[in-house]
């Protein structure tokens, strides 16, 4: 006769995956590299942004890691302008995870301080799920996807530090309402900055640059601060109760 | 195809505990999933019978909880199922908050043989 037990695990199931996460980002951050994880839908326009953001970013050295499910065009395409470029393909998988990430900065040589771009896997659903060892998840929308976005992926939304708006230049000729858009995101993520770009015309991208350099600097003063701090969680997105909106 | 390492996950953390505590079989695990974690139940229990084979979860069933994803209202207060299309509160129609009501991905407990 066997003896059945039932036994409470209370188990989180992201937890070893968020455990490589903040190694990846404790370790990144000891040598200088601020991970920024680049989210979007296919066709947005991440590896455009990417070149745009690097071609603005001063005192900083970019690196960039691909996530395709195949194909190395776009790292091709980068490493034809000096940036280094490394290429993770995931044959079939929908978001990279912690211990891709992981294992691909093991092979990276950082020579200098700097910003690592991590392009995620074009899909607005899964990458947002996943920590991958970020100090910053940039989502990159369109005014081409229309204006309703926020409401239909509500959690890329909410889990961005930064979104970009791209394509601004198509104003003109679509109907994209964007008090409707800005009212979502601003219910999703009271704080989060909006920056309106055009991969065409290169407008905005100073700013996104500009921001980048900043939180790259905060990170790095803040680190020195909290070193030997053994309570030293990473970034957690925590929203504030008050009730002022933008 | 996004279900099958956490389903591995599930797997292992289940056959960990179970191991610890000497069990011979897992007959169920719990899961506490919500619908905002992005995973599909029917798709982890397909994919749990095929990789849980020769595990001491072969033939476990895998039972479910949901979890609706709740706003909470920034103008009353009061928790709510969001409408499509809108993050406003049915009460009192102010803008809703994200929760963490939703976003819950655990094993809450499994139930061995020993």
């Amino acid at each position: 006769m066997h003896d059945v037990l039932k036994v409470n695990m209370m188990a989180n199931i992201h937890d070893e995956n968020d455990h490589i996460a903040s190694h990846t980002n404790e370790d990144l951050t000891d040598r200088h590299i601020y991970v920024i994880n680049v989210m979007g839908a296919p066709g947005v326009g991440k590896t455009t942004t990417l070149k745009n953001i690097i071609k603005n970013l001063k005192g900083l050295k970019p690196y960039v890691i691909e996530g395709d499910i195949e194909s190395d065009i776009d790292t091709r395409d980068l490493r034809s302008l000096g940036i280094d470029t490394f290429q993770i393909n995931t044959f079939g998988a929908c978001h990279l995870d912690a211990p891709m990430i992981h294992n691909q900065v093991q092979n990276i040589k950082f020579d200098e301080k700097g910003v690592l771009f991590i392009e995620n896997i074009g899909n607005l659903v899964c990458p947002a799920e996943f920590s991958i060892g970020e100090h910053c998840k940039m989502l990159i929308s369109t005014v081409t996807e229309g204006s309703d976005k926020p409401y239909k992926y509500p959690l890329a939304f909410e889990k961005a530090d930064a979104i970009i708006l791209n394509k601004v230049d198509l104003l003109p000729y679509l109907d994209f309402d964007e008090e409707f858009y800005m009212k979502g995101v601003r219910a999703l993520n009271k704080e989060v900055p909006v920056f309106k770009v055009s991969g065409k015309t290169g407008e905005g991208f100073a700013e996104v640059a500009a921001w980048i350099q900043e939180r790259a600097q905060e990170e790095k003063t803040a680190h020195h601060h909290h070193h030997g701090d053994e309570n030293g969680h990473h970034h957690h997105h925590e929203h504030d109760t008050a009730h002022n909106h933008d | 195809m996004h279900e099958f390492p956490i389903t591995q996950q599930i797997i292992k953390l289940a056959e960990k505990h179970a191991t610890e505590l000497c069990a011979s079989r897992i007959k169920s695990i719990k899961l506490v999933v919500g619908d905002y974690c992005g995973f599909v139940g029917d798709s982890i229990q397909m994919y749990f019978d095929v990789i849980s084979e020769g595990t001491l979860c072969e033939g476990a069933t895998i039972e479910i909880e949901h979890v609706k994803p709740k706003m909470k209202c920034t103008g009353c207060g009061s928790l709510f199922e969001r409408e499509f299309l809108s993050f406003a509160c049915p009460k009192c129609g102010a803008d809703g908050e994200p929760t963490e009501i939703g976003k819950e991905f655990y094993i809450e407990s499994i139930e061995i043989e020993r």
